[in-house]
C-alpha cells in the first residue's frame, strides 16, 4: 500500500469518528460485502458506507446504463439496483469482521427499513451491535424502494424525514447521518428537517431520477429489463455541478449547521477539494470506483495531500467551507466588475471556434476573417462590445490562448440592490450602453 | 517492407469503427475550416466528421459525395499530407492532424458496402436545355456527368477503352487503392444513371461533327496519353510507366513474370516514377533504381512518396541523364551522364521504365476547332473550364498536365456548372 492515504495532513474526524483520510466509499455496489470493503481499506480508503441494509430485496438483471460523451465512457451512470439482497445476518457478521480487522477506518452502515418506529429501533441496534461507527439513513434512493414508501419517498417529505430521524436517534448511540435526495425543489428543507429530527450530520447528494437514453432500434429505454425499463438513479461526473450547488446551499444555511459528507461525481482529488471548499468534511465516491476500481484512492489522497501542502495548510479541515464566504446571491455580485477577452495571437491555431461561438452563441464581439495566406481564421476581440461572458475562453481548445483580462473601470463596487434603488445614477450600466 | 505482409495490401488499412469514432471525436469542428478550404472539391470536412461521431454514416457519406462523387477514391489517393491533413489546425496544436482521409474512407466504404448511390439526378430533368457529350470516362468526365445530372441535364459519356474509370481503375498504385475499389465506385456512378458508351473512341467510332450535332455542349476529359520517348538512342527498348502499372493491376501474374528477380531502372522524378519503383520493388525486383536528371530537392514527387520508395529499397541516382539504352549481356545497358563523378557511367538492368511524363492527345485536339493547346495543356478559363471554342469545356489531366484525382473531380464539377449556366441562358 502506498503511504499517501495515511499522510498526517489527511487525518480526518467526522462527528467524533476518526479516520486516516476524508475519502469514503459511498453506499453502493462497491460496499456490498465485507470482502470488498476490506480490499478497499487495504487500498487506502479512509471509510466506507456499507451498502444499505434493510429487509433484503430481489434485484433485476440488467441494472446499469450510462451516458457516454464524445467517445468518453461513463460521464453519467444510472442504476436500478436496490438495497442489499444478502441476508442481514451475513451483513452484520461481516461488519463485525471488518471493524475488527480495520479499527482505524470509518465504517458507516446505511439503513433503510419500512416507516415503523420499532423496525427502525431494531435495525439501528443491530447495526451498532455489529460494530458500526455511525449510521447513514438512506432517505434518497429514488427508484424501486421509493415505490414502497422508503428512500426518496421519505426524503421528499420533510415531516417524514424528521420523524424517522427522531426514531433512529431514539435508539442510536453512534452518530446519525441523514442522506438527502436531490429530487426535490429545495434541498434545504429536508436538511432542516433532519436537523430538527436530531441528525448529527447530513450527506448529499443521493442519485437523481434519470433515464439515460432509449435504444433506437428496440425503442426500450435503458437499461432494458426484458423489453421494459424504469427510471433509475443518476450519478457520476455529470452530476457534480448539481451536487456542488446543493452542497453549498445546505452548507451556508444558518438553520442547518451540521457536518456534511459530500457526494456526487467525485473522480479526482480536485473534485474532492471542491467539495471540501464548499463545506463537506468528508467526501464519498462511488462511480469512479465502479469505473476504475479501488486503486484510484492513491491519487485522490496523494493529490489532495500535496494540494493542502502547496496551500500552506496542515490539515483537510482547513479547507472545509473555505469557499462558502465567496458564494453569494446574484444580487450581491458587483455590477461594476469588468473583464474582456484577450487573444494571444502567438498561441492561436486559427480554428475559429471562438468566433462562431461568440457570433451565434454570445454577443457578436469577435471579428473572424479568413487569413487566406495562412489558411486560418484570424480572430480579433472587439473589446468595446465584449461583455466578458467567458464563452470564447471556454470553447478555445488551446490552453492559455484566450484570457479574460480584468479591466479597471475605476468604479466602486455596485450590487443590483444598490443599482436598482436609483438606476439613473449609473448610466454606464443602462440598457443602451 | 515487412516480408510477411502482402506487398500490395493497402499501406493504410481501414479504421475500425471504434478507431474512427475516437478519431472523429478529436476533430475540433473548426469554423470555416482550413481542410475544407484547401480541398479542391471543398468537401465540408468538419460536417462529415461530426456525422461519423454521431453515428450518421449515411449522412456523412452524403456530405462527402455532395462535393465529390469520387469520395471513396479520393479518401485513398489524395495526398492528404499536403491538402486537408496538412492544413489541419491540430498541426499547430502540438498534435497529430485528424486522419481526414481515413475518416472519409470510413464513411464512403460504408456507402459502397451499403450500395448507396453517390448522387441523384434532379427530380425534374430539363431536356429542353439539350444534352452534353463528355469525352472520357475518367474522374473529370464522371464528376462532370454527375454534376450535370444533379442539375437536370442528361450527359452521354464516350469512353475509348472497354470500361469507365480512367486512371482510377488502371493507373493508381495498388497499395493506395485496389482496382476493385475503383471499379465498385465507378459502378455505383453508372447505377446512379450515368450513361457511358464504352469502346467508343470519338473521332473513330463517332465523328466529332456528329458529336457536335447531337449535343448542346461538349466536355473534354481525355486525360493524357502515353509517356513520350526520351529521345535517346535505344529508347524504344524502354516501356511506358502507365502501361506497366496498368498491367500490374489488370494482370498481376504477367507483371510478376516481367519483374520478379529482375533489375529495374525507372527514368523520371514525378509521382508516377515513385509508383513504378515501389510497385516493382513489391513485385520482387532484384534491384530498383530511379534515375532523375535533377537534384532530389527538385523532384516533382511528394516528399512522403519519395520516402516510401526509399523504404522499399529503391536506389536513387540524382543529377543523372540517360544518354542511351542498348542491349547488353542478357539485358539492357544504360549509358549515363552525371555531374557527380562518383556516379556510374553505365548501369546494367533488365527492364527500363519511362516515367518522364505523359504526352497530350495532340492529334485529337487538332481536330477540334479553336481548341488551344499550350505545351501539354488544353487552355481553359480556370473559373469556368471553358475553352476558346464556345461549345467545348475541358478538365482533368488534359488541362492540368497531370494532377490529382481530386483536382479532376473539382474541374469536372466546375465545368458542369458553367455548362448549365450557359445552357440556361442560351436555351432556357
Amino acid at each position: 500500500m502506498a503511504d499517501s492515504p495515511f499522510r498526517k495532513n489527511l487525518q480526518t474526524t467526522f462527528c467524533g469518528i476518526s479516520m486516516p483520510n476524508p475519502f469514503w466509499l459511498a453506499s453502493a455496489p462497491p460496499t456490498n460485502t465485507g470482502g470488498q470493503i476490506m480490499r478497499a481499506f487495504e487500498a487506502g480508503w479512509g471509510g466506507a458506507v456499507w451498502k444499505t441494509l434493510g429487509q433484503p430485496v430481489v434485484n433485476v438483471s440488467s441494472r446499469y446504463s450510462t451516458v457516454d460523451y464524445d467517445g468518453k465512457r461513463v460521464m453519467g451512470l444510472n442504476n436500478i439496483e436496490l438495497i442489499t439482497d444478502r441476508p442481514l445476518e451475513v451483513n452484520f457478521r461481516e461488519i463485525t469482521e471488518v471493524k475488527k480487522r480495520y479499527p482505524k477506518h470509518a465504517l458507516i452502515v446505511s439503513l433503510m427499513v419500512e416507516s415503523k418506529r420499532e423496525t427502525w429501533h431494531e435495525i439501528v441496534k443491530r447495526a451498532e451491535g455489529a460494530g458500526a461507527d455511525g449510521l447513514e439513513l438512506n432517505f434518497g434512493c429514488p427508484h424501486g424502494m421509493s415505490e414502497r414508501g422508503m428512500g426518496s419517498a421519505v426524503g421528499q417529505v420533510p415531516e417524514y424525514a424528521c420523524q424517522i430521524t427522531e426514531w433512529a436517534k431514539e435508539a442510536a448511540k453512534t452518530p446519525v447521518i441523514v442522506k438527502l435526495t436531490p429530487n426535490i425543489a429545495d434541498i434545504r428543507f429536508p436538511a432542516r428537517a433532519a436537523k430538527k429530527g436530531g441528525a448529527d450530520a447530513v450527506s448529499l447528494i443521493n442519485t437523481i431520477n434519470s433515464v439515460t437514453g432509449v435504444d433506437l432500434d428496440s425503442f426500450v429505454p435503458r437499461p432494458d429489463v426484458g423489453g421494459k425499463s424504469a427510471h433509475g438513479g443518476y450519478c457520476g461526473p455529470a452530476v457534480k455541478p448539481i451536487a456542488l450547488s446543493m452542497l453549498a446551499e445546505v452548507a451556508r444555511d444558518a438553520e442547518v449547521r451540521l457536518p456534511i459528507s459530500g457526494i456526487g461525481g467525485v473522480q479526482s482529488w480536485k473534485d474532492a477539494a471542491e467539495f471540501l471548499l464548499l463545506g463537506s468534511s468528508t467526501v464519498q465516491v462511488c462511480t469512479a470506483v465502479m469505473h476504475y476500481g479501488y486503486r484510484i484512492i492513491e491519487d485522490l489522497c496523494d493529490g489532495l495531500s500535496n494540494y493542502i501542502e502547496d496551500k500552506g495548510m496542515s490539515s483537510v479541515s482547513e479547507l472545509v467551507g473555505k469557499s462558502i464566504p465567496n458564494y453569494s446571491k446574484w444580487e450581491d455580485l458587483d455590477l461594476n466588475y469588468k473583464v474582456v477577452a484577450q487573444i494571444d495571437q502567438d498561441k492561436c491555431i486559427g480554428c475559429g471556434l471562438c468566433y462562431t461561438a461568440c457570433e451565434d452563441g454570445a454577443h457578436q464581439s469577435i471579428f473572424g476573417t479568413p487569413d487566406l495566406e495562412k489558411n486560418r481564421t484570424h480572430c480579433e476581440i472587439n473589446q468595446e462590445t465584449c461583455v466578458g461572458c467567458n464563452l470564447c475562453s471556454l470553447v478555445c481548445p488551446v490552453q492559455g490562448c484566450i484570457d479574460m483580462k480584468k479591466i479597471d473601470t475605476g468604479r466602486e463596487k455596485l450590487t443590483w440592490k444598490e443599482y436598482s434603488q436609483d438606476p439613473a445614477k449609473h448610466p454606464h450600466l443602462g440598457p443602451h450602453h | 517492407m515487412q516480408p510477411d505482409r502482402n506487398p500490395f495490401s493497402e499501406l493504410r488499412p481501414a479504421l475500425e469503427r471504434d478507431e474512427a469514432l475516437a478519431e472523429a471525436n478529436r476533430c475540433l469542428y473548426c469554423y470555416d475550416a482550413p481542410c475544407t478550404r484547401i480541398c479542391p472539391t471543398h468537401i465540408d470536412v468538419p460536417a462529415f466528421i461530426k456525422k461519423i461521431a454521431s453515428g450518421n454514416l449515411r449522412g456523412s457519406a452524403r456530405t462527402i459525395f455532395e462535393s465529390n462523387v469520387l469520395g471513396a477514391s479520393c479518401a485513398r489517393v489524395c495526398p492528404t499530407e499536403v491538402l486537408c491533413e496538412g492544413a489541419c489546425v491540430m498541426n499547430d496544436h502540438h498534435a497529430r492532424p485528424i486522419q481526414i482521409g481515413q475518416l472519409q474512407r470510413h464513411a464512403t466504404d460504408w456507402a459502397l458496402d451499403a450500395g448507396m448511390l453517390p448522387f441523384q439526378r434532379a427530380e425534374v430533368m430539363r431536356p429542353q436545355l439539350g444534352t452534353v457529350g463528355i469525352i472520357g470516362a475518367g474522374p473529370a468526365g464522371l464528376a462532370c456527368a454527375a454534376e450535370l445530372m444533379r442539375l437536370g441535364i442528361e450527359p452521354v459519356v464516350y469512353e475509348a477503352s472497354g470500361a469507365p474509370g480512367g486512371l482510377n481503375a488502371t493507373g493508381v498504385a495498388e497499395y493506395k487503392m485496389t482496382r476493385l475499389t475503383a471499379l465498385v465506385e465507378v459502378d455505383q456512378l453508372v447505377q446512379a444513371g450515368i450513361t457511358v458508351k464504352s469502346g467508343t473512341r470519338v473521332g473513330t467510332d463517332i465523328s466529332i461533327a456528329a458529336l457536335e450535332k447531337q449535343h448542346a455542349a461538349i466536355f473534354v476529359g481525355v486525360g493524357l496519353g502515353h509517356v513520350g520517348k526520351v529521345g535517346v538512342p535505344g529508347d524504344e527498348l524502354a516501356i511506358d510507366a502507365i502501361d506497366y502499372i496498368e498491367q500490374l493491376k489488370v494482370d498481376r501474374p504477367a507483371a510478376e513474370k516481367q519483374t520478379r528477380g529482375k533489375r529495374v531502372a525507372v527514368i523520371g522524378g514525378g509521382n508516377t516514377s515513385i509508383d513504378v519503383v515501389t510497385q516493382a520493388a513489391r513485385l520482387g525486383a532484384e534491384a530498383v533504381w530511379l534515375l532523375y536528371r535533377r537534384a532530389e530537392s527538385e523532384m516533382p514527387a511528394y516528399h512522403h512518396e519519395v520516402e516510401l520508395a526509399r523504404h522499399d529499397g529503391c536506389r536513387f541516382l540524382f543529377s543523372t541523364h540517360t544518354r542511351g539504352i542498348e542491349k547488353g549481356d542478357g539485358g539492357l545497358r544504360l549509358a549515363l551522364e552525371s555531374t557527380d563523378p562518383k556516379l556510374p557511367a553505365t548501369l546494367d538492368v533488365d527492364l527500363v521504365v519511362l516515367a518522364t511524363g505523359q504526352k497530350p492527345h495532340l492529334g485529337f485536339f487538332a481536330d477540334i476547332k479553336d481548341l488551344v493547346v499550350h505545351f501539354t495543356r488544353v487552355q481553359v478559363d480556370p473559373t469556368t473550364m471553358r475553352t476558346d471554342n464556345p461549345m467545348y469545356w475541358a478538365g482533368g489531366d488534359c488541362t492540368s498536365g497531370g494532377k490529382e484525382v481530386v483536382n479532376a473531380v473539382a474541374e469536372g464539377k466546375l465545368a458542369a456548372r458553367s455548362i448549365v449556366a450557359h445552357l440556361e441562358v442560351t436555351r432556357g
